[in-house]
């Protein structure tokens, strides 16, 4: 049960935030996730935030599989 | 309006004087034409020639209201756009409404106002039509039955037929996919205010007049509503000696509505369309084609998405993004919020 | 979202399948342990990619096909008690009990209710105090902290009138299950966001205990990929291990607070897997202190018993046992407008997966 989807985070009220995904705006509880900011990417699952995505990672990970073609070449 | 109310009540079904005024008052000030306003049992038409299309459809659609439009405009727009499918000129419609009693007549006349005017915009009138009420609860608030008549132009000489498409063939669609079925889905559940997209339900003539009227390469077409393009896709394969293979990396979703999609689990290629058709075109003239689709503002993100094949017969392969193949098949039933 | 674009890349993707070419010079057997990888595998055409030495196996990662029949009766017996609203995730509404789905009933005139979100049931029995609210609380750790959080709330307003009827599950103990069971595995790719709340401890004793390998999956073709390699690596190797590949979205520790959350409402129970029985500690029930909002303990539910099709082979094929075209009624007496078994309602279940991508042969 692994539906989770990517979320910008455009608000906070309280234990909730208002996120953007690709310009759909939703409100989703931040009851299980902390120190989510505005401009933080979030996975979304069943209206709760539940991790914050490492854009760094993202791109560290891209890199991995780059460097890994270059190689090979 | 004389003699207002502000709900359908069940005296304005039964033939009455109530009756009769909520039809003039409604339905002919607002569709206003020569022969409505005959106010004939029947519409006494002249066809230009003996060739006729024919279509009916019935539209449930739930909410009535929903971004970008309501079930009388869908109502007027999918049954021309069946006409438009069959390379026909849409002439003229049927409107018959099915009414709830209580249904409040400010959101009835929201609907016939929206009605006339794509039904102007588009060319078409509306020749006759039917009321009827029935007790609360034994409709959901409003149904509309429309039926269309449409007449094949001069150079048609040749219907636009399935068995006409064969290996080699190019497949276009004529813009994004997906914005009315999300549209919809997002009214259902409250989300209006949170899309920034909206349906996508329009006339078609308006985009293919000029193309059926010469011979451009056009062998068939359909508009995808109720099930998606993959529906429609299947339903031109299945059963067919031919396959046909689409790319997925050309297949035009707006983001916004791949966003809404994956909130809800669903597939964008099997979600309804309202404005938006598939055509299946000669190789060699799908260019021309697409040049002509793309100047035209109903279909300036008109794009190529695939071929006819001889393999694969009787199925559609889809080619993923990453190069890797797999089948689309029929949906069976409503695609359901998904959330694992 | 332009970042994630890369994790589409034709280029660097058939860059991980020619590695892995080169690599599986063996026959590998891979299970997916997770609904959203067996529909993303599919959807993207991964198995079209790979060599015909890899085989990926689709193991018991649908919560909805791996939950019983006798979760749906009782659900639909709540929804039929008077003044009672079911509450329940999409997913689980044409799911076959016995004899009806929470769908039919719902036509038939039972109160039951799709929500989005968990939170959403806390809200009706706010908004509704003299009825009863019935969450449906169904899927793994990515799922629970949800429940749990509801739960919470319900608590913290003081809600008399709220309950959740548990069916979460627990991962680890069905893939030691599975292993158990003998089928032959040589890595599991790890569920992603199963992980992204656990983090990646509760996977060590599969490597310690049978040297089968786990990496941590995330779901775009990019990352299945260099998942498959990373474990064809480790086999390669002999060094069997826990990885993450989904760095951005799992780290090591996990998610504290939704763990927190989670401890703080559920405590383990035995529970009943299709395909598997009954596995020690591999559900989730409300601890006793919260015990006003487990549906088991506010509300007596009649015995029903399980009771599974004759023909189905969800078991086995939850097992990676069999596939689906293994199965005599597949595609022809179980489809997804009219499925027999659990594997064919679920959009993730390997059966409607097999059907929807891959076809009818």
């Amino acid at each position: 049960m692994c539906l989770s989807i990517p979320a910008e985070v455009l608000a906070i009220q309280g234990d909730e935030a208002e996120v953007s995904v690709n310009g759909n705006r939703l409100k989703i509880s931040l009851m299980v996730l902390k120190n989510v900011k505005p401009g933080d990417f979030v996975l979304i699952h069943s209206g709760f935030a539940i991790e914050i995505i490492d854009r760094e990672e993202a791109e560290k990970t891209l890199e991995i599989v780059r460097l890994m073609k270059a190689d090979k070449n | 309006m004389k003699g207002k109310t502000d709900r359908i009540l069940l005296s304005h079904g039964s033939g009455g004087s109530l009756m009769h005024d909520l039809i003039r008052d409604l339905f002919v000030r607002h569709f206003d034409n020569s022969i409505l306003d005959k106010e004939s049992d029947s519409a006494l038409l002249q066809a230009p020639s003996s060739n006729i299309a024919f279509t009916t459809d019935s539209f449930v659609v739930d909410p009535i209201f929903f971004p970008g439009g309501n079930i009388g405009k869908l109502a007027v727009c999918g049954t021309i756009n069946d006409l438009v499918a069959a390379g026909a000129k849409p002439y003229c419609l049927s409107a018959g409404f099915i009414l709830e009693e209580g249904f409040p007549m400010q959101a009835l006349e929201k609907i016939v106002e929206s009605m006339a005017e794509v039904a102007k915009t588009a060319g078409v009138f509306i020749a006759t039509g039917d009321t009827k009420v029935v007790e609360k609860g034994k409709c959901d608030k409003i149904f509309i039955n429309t039926s269309g008549i449409g007449f094949f132009p001069e150079r048609n000489e040749q219907y636009l037929l399935k068995e006409k498409i064969g290996p080699g063939d190019r497949l276009i669609i004529s813009g994004f996919l997906g914005d009315h079925g999300m549209a919809v889905m997002a009214a259902r559940n409250q989300m209006e205010h949170a899309i920034n997209f909206f349906s996508d339900c329009a006339p078609l003539n308006l985009l293919l007049d000029g193309l059926l009227e010469v011979n451009s390469g056009i062998k068939f077409m359909r508009d995808p509503t109720r099930g998606g393009l993959a529906t429609t896709l299947c339903e031109i394969a299945g059963g067919s000696t031919f396959g046909i293979k689409i790319f997925e990396d050309q297949i035009p979703v707006r983001p916004s509505v791949k966003g809404l999609c994956d909130i809800f689990g669903f597939d964008p290629l099997y979600v309804a369309n309202e404005g938006k058709m598939l055509i299946v075109a000669k190789k060699g003239s799908e260019q021309n084609i697409l040049e002509i689709l793309k100047k035209n503002p109903l279909g300036k993100n008109a794009v190529i998405i695939g071929e006819v094949t001889s393999e694969n017969k009787g199925l559609v392969t889809l080619v993923t993004s990453i190069g890797g193949t797999r089948i689309v098949n029929m949906l069976s039933g409503e695609q359901l919020p998904r959330i694992c | 979202m332009n970042w994630l674009e890369g994790y589409r890349s034709r280029e660097l993707c058939e860059a991980l399948t020619s590695e892995i070419r080169q690599l599986a010079d063996q026959p590998l057997r891979f299970m997916e342990v997770c609904g959203g990888h067996t529909m993303a595998i599919r959807k993207f055409g991964i198995p079209s990619l790979l060599p015909e030495s890899i085989s990926l196996l689709s193991g018991p990662g649908c919560p909805v096909c791996v939950t019983g029949r006798v979760f749906i009766d009782q659900a639909i017996y709540l929804s039929g008690l008077e003044d009672t609203i079911v509450c329940t995730f999409g997913d689980l509404i044409r799911v076959q009990g016995t004899d009806a789905s929470l769908e039919k009933a719902r036509a038939e005139g039972k109160q039951i209710r799709i929500v989005f979100s968990s939170l959403d049931a806390v809200e009706l029995a706010k908004r509704n105090p003299e009825k009863k609210i019935v969450f449906l609380g169904i899927g793994f750790e990515t799922t629970a902290p949800g429940t749990a959080a509801a739960i919470l709330r319900a608590s913290r307003e003081g809600l008399k009138n709220f309950s959740v009827l548990s069916a979460h599950k627990l991962m680890p103990p069905a893939m030691e299950g599975i292993i158990s069971e003998g089928i032959p595995i040589d890595g599991y790719i790890c569920p992603g966001h199963v992980s992204t709340i656990t983090g990646t401890k509760m996977y060590t004793p599969i490597v310690e205990k049978f040297g089968i390998g786990c990496v941590i999956s995330g779901f775009e073709p990019l990352d299945l990929l260099q998942s498959i390699l990373m474990l064809t690596r480790q086999v390669v190797n002999r060094k069997p291990k826990v990885e993450i590949q989904y760095s951005r979205a799992v780290k090591p520790a996990g998610n504290p607070e939704a763990q927190k959350v989670m401890r703080e409402v559920f405590e383990p129970a035995d529970e009943w897997w299709r395909g598997l029985g009954i596995l020690k500690n591999s559900g989730l029930k409300p601890k006793p202190e919260y015990g006003q909002f487990d549906t088991r303990e506010v509300i007596n539910l009649p015995d029903f018993r399980e009771k599974e099709p004759r023909g189905c082979i969800c078991g086995e094929i939850l097992k990676g046992l069999k596939t689906p075209h293994q199965c005599k009624l597949f595609a022809n007496t179980c489809t997804p407008a009219n499925p027999v078994g659990a594997c064919m309602v679920s959009s993730e279940g390997a059966c409607q997966t097999w059907y929807t991508y891959e076809g009818k042969n």
